[in-house]
Parts: C-alpha cells; sequence; structure tokens
C-alpha cells in the first residue's frame, strides 16, 4: 500500500469557515485556511485555543457545527484512507502487546499479515518481538507505538496530537527525525503541540491559533510583525 | 472474505482475547448469578410444581441483570485510552463493530448459561415436563434478544455521565416483550402445558425486528459526540 501521488506544495486541504461548537461553548470560530501537500505545519496556541478540536475535525472525529473541511476533495470521513490520526492519549488496548494491537488496526485498514506491522514498530524503534502487554510500556514507548498505529496505512496526511508529551528528549528528537523523513517523502503533518522548539528547525510553517481562531501563519517560531506589535 | 466480516472476525476475535486476559465481565457475570441463584433458593422454598411455574422468570431475569454487567464492560474497554476513536477514523463499517460486540455478548451470556442452568436445575429441582428440545431455540432467541439491544443501549449510553444507571432505564422497558416471551415459553416447557411455539415466533419475530434496527441505526451512534 502507498501513499496517494500529491503534487507538492498543491493545496489538499480547504477549510471554510469552520464553526464547531459544544453546548454555548464556541470552540472553533469561523476557521478558514488553506494547507498545501508536502509541509510539515505546527499548530500552536494556549491551552483551549481550539487547536485538538481543530485536528480533530480535520481528521473527521468532529463534526462542524457549521462550514466545511475538504481534504484531497473530499470530506474527511471519505478521505479516512488518506489520513493518519494520532491523539493525546494511545488509542491502543493495554491489554495487548504491541504487534497484537497493530494487527487488530491493520484489520481495520484490510492490510493482511504481519509485514507492515512488523516494519511500522520497526521504523517507530521499537521491538516488534516484545510481548509485554502496551500497559506496561512506559510513556515514551507508549508515544511510539501510537505514532506506528497511526502510520500503519502508509497514509498521505498525518495528524499528530501532543506527540512528544511525556517523552524524553532522546526519544522525542528521534520522533522528529522520522517526522521529517516522512514529509521529505511528500507526506503531510499536523503537529499539535507545546513543544514547538523541538520542530524550529525542521517544521515549513508555524499555525497560530487563538480563541479558536487561526491568527497567524509564520515560517519561523516569532509571531508576524504586524501580530508581535499587538501582542 | 467481505470487510464486513474480515473485521466482525477480529474484532471478535481481540475481544475474547482481551476477556481472556481480563476475565473482567464473565467473573462478575458468574459471580452475580451464583448469588442470584442461592439468594432466591433461600428466599422461596416451593415444591415442585410451584418451581416450574416461577422458575422461568427466576432463571431469565438473573440472565438480564448478570448481561447488563457484561454489557457495560463491552463498551468500557473501548473507552480506556480512547480506543474507539481508532475505530471511527478507520473506514472500517460501524456494523463490523456492531456485530462482533452483539456475537461476544452473545457468547458470554451463552457461557453463562450454560454453567448457571443446571445449577438452577438441582436448586429448584426442576425436570421439564414438555419437549425439553425447545428450551434450546428459547435460550438461543431469548439470550440474542437480550444482547442485541444491550449491545446498542450501552454503546448508546456510552458518553453518558452515569451509563451503569443509563443502560438498564434503557433496555429493560423495551425487552420486556422478549423477556415475557422466554418467561413463558420456559414455563410451558418446564410444566408442559401445551406448545411454547407461539411465544418461540414472537421472540424470533422480536429478534428480526431489533437486529435490523440495531443495525440501522448503529453508525449514527458510533459517529455521534
Amino acid at each position: 500500500m502507498s501513499a496517494p501521488e500529491i503534487p507538492a506544495a498543491a493545496s489538499i486541504i480547504t477549510v471554510s469557515n469552520l464553526i464547531k461548537q459544544f453546548g454555548r461553548f464556541v470552540a472553533l470560530r469561523g476557521v478558514t485556511a488553506q494547507f498545501a501537500a508536502g509541509k510539515l505545519y505546527v499548530i500552536l496556541g494556549d491551552n483551549g485555543a481550539g487547536k485538538t478540536t481543530f485536528l480533530r475535525a480535520l481528521a473527521g472525529l468532529a463534526q462542524p457545527t457549521r462550514g466545511e473541511v475538504s481534504i484531497l476533495g473530499k470530506n474527511p470521513r471519505e478521505a479516512c484512507r488518506d489520513v493518519g490520526y494520532m491523539a493525546h492519549p494511545s488509542l491502543l488496548y493495554d491489554e495487548l502487546s504491541g504487534l497484537e494491537n497493530l494487527r487488530y488496526f491493520a484489520r481495520l485498514y484490510d492490510i493482511a499479515g504481519d509485514g507492515r506491522c512488523e516494519q511500522v514498530i520497526r521504523l517507530v524503534r521499537l521491538d516488534p518481538e516484545l510481548t509485554r502487554p502496551v500497559g506496561q510500556y512506559s510513556q515514551g514507548m507508549r508515544q511510539r507505538m501510537s505514532l506506528a498505529r497511526a502510520i500503519l496505512h502508509d497514509p498521505g496526511i498525518l495528524f499528530l496530537d501532543e506527540p512528544f508529551s511525556n517523552v524524553d528528549v532522546r526519544s522525542a528528537r528521534e520522533m522528529v527525525e522520522l517526522l521529517t523523513a516522512m514529509r521529505d517523502a511528500g507526506k503531510t503533518i499536523f503537529v499539535v503541540t507545546h513543544q514547538a522548539s523541538l520542530l524550529e528547525s525542521v517544521a515549513d510553517e508555524f499555525v497560530w491559533m487563538q480563541a479558536g481562531q487561526i491568527v497567524d501563519r509564520t515560517p519561523g517560531l516569532s509571531p508576524s510583525p504586524s501580530r508581535a506589535g499587538t501582542e | 472474505m467481505s470487510p464486513l466480516r474480515s473485521i466482525t472476525l477480529a474484532t471478535l476475535t481481540k475481544d475474547i482475547r482481551l476477556e481472556w486476559r481480563s476475565r473482567d465481565a464473565i467473573n462478575s457475570m458468574l459471580f452475580f448469578s451464583l448469588l442470584v441463584v442461592v439468594i432466591f433458593s433461600f428466599s422461596f422454598d416451593p415444591n415442585a410444581e410451584e418451581s416450574r411455574e416461577i422458575a422461568g422468570g427466576l432463571i431469565w431475569v438473573a440472565f438480564l441483570f448478570a448481561a447488563v454487567v457484561a454489557l457495560n464492560q463491552t463498551w468500557a474497554r473501548e473507552l480506556r485510552n480512547q480506543v474507539l476513536e481508532a475505530y471511527r477514523a478507520s473506514p472500517a463499517p460501524a456494523n463490523a463493530l456492531f456485530l462482533a460486540k452483539a456475537l461476544g455478548n452473545f457468547i458470554l451470556v451463552s457461557l453463562l448459561e450454560a454453567v448457571m442452568a443446571p445449577l438452577f436445575m438441582i436448586f429448584y429441582n426442576l425436570r421439564a415436563l414438555g419437549p425439553a428440545w425447545q428450551l434450546i431455540p428459547i435460550a438461543i432467541l431469548g439470550t440474542w434478544a437480550l444482547v442485541v439491544n444491550g449491545t446498542f443501549f450501552a454503546a448508546m449510553s456510552l458518553r453518558t455521565r452515569s451509563r451503569e444507571i443509563m443502560l438498564p432505564l434503557l433496555l429493560f422497558p423495551i425487552s420486556i416483550p422478549a423477556v415475557q416471551s422466554m418467561v413463558e415459553a420456559t414455563r410451558i416447557v418446564l410444566a408442559g402445558d401445551g406448545s411454547a411455539r407461539f411465544w418461540i415466533v414472537l421472540l424470533l419475530t422480536y429478534d428480526v425486528v431489533f437486529t435490523t434496527a440495531c443495525l440501522a441505526l448503529f453508525e449514527t451512534i458510533l459517529q455521534a459526540e
């Protein structure tokens, strides 16, 4: 299985006036944006800025109250084979080993055999022979296994929510190397993180969110001059 | 193999493996129904004829309450680490998940029945006076009636704050026609009081109607936030 051919720098994700409400609370307030293929985007913002909700809406896990999300010209549910999603929790069964977990998720994507599962486990620098249940993994190992699950079906677009949380510096750097290699191979990657400095040298764009809106998009970690002046 | 069948099988295998390793549901169900049998046998002291009249009701009520334990467990393990999100994000059909969960619960409750039914027979000194073979379709159709709605309503109450209370509140009223059919059919067979055919057909109809409705509505429940 391989990722769909995406022309470099073409816009593959279009978000139009996206509004997401939870009861009276408005998490996203009319977000409009376009994102190009083959880039690594880092989404930044304070707690409650709407980063996770935005990522979930892009992954098709949160239905917009109003507005539209288009991924490769399709709605997010239809594009689910092209999308990999890694959430803050591991999305893994604690009682199963890493390989058993991936074997199950492989079936959901119609991937037969253990070959691909073992390959992605090695890719995140874990051992496929490890029989320990995931519940007994360290937090760093769990995060890496979670990443392995997200990339199992070789998606062209990756949404990663806090992939470096509770991960030691060495493991975090290894994950950054992996993400960089994946971006260089043409994948589009979105990372929500509070540890943006880890990605400063490799990210293509920093997307700044505040109160449910995208307020700035910058090539580096410093806000653009117009916004810096208002802060 | 079609995706529906292969994913149903994969999910069912995974659930059985998880249950085998944790034994969360089966232990609680067995313990709970054993308590019910013992408490009922001390509370009532019926003669053989009275036993045949009330045993159908006792046994099915015990299984219904025990099934609720398993039904809550089934979905609870999908909530840990939010694993259900991974399923929602995948292209796997919603009905494969529903069928796997319903089949898993059916296997668990059937195992419980296989262990507990002989104990009931011993404690209440029961012997079927009617055609005993009819107890087999009654058990199969009755168990499916409990688990198919139970699986559906357990999924529905998944995101509510007090889901342990919510499930019986939703499940018990809608199960009344099925429970009445199971109890009546079992009583007729045990007491040798004619044919249970009418109640078995009613159970079959109930199963077909509710299985169809649950399959038609499950995707909406799964994708709800």
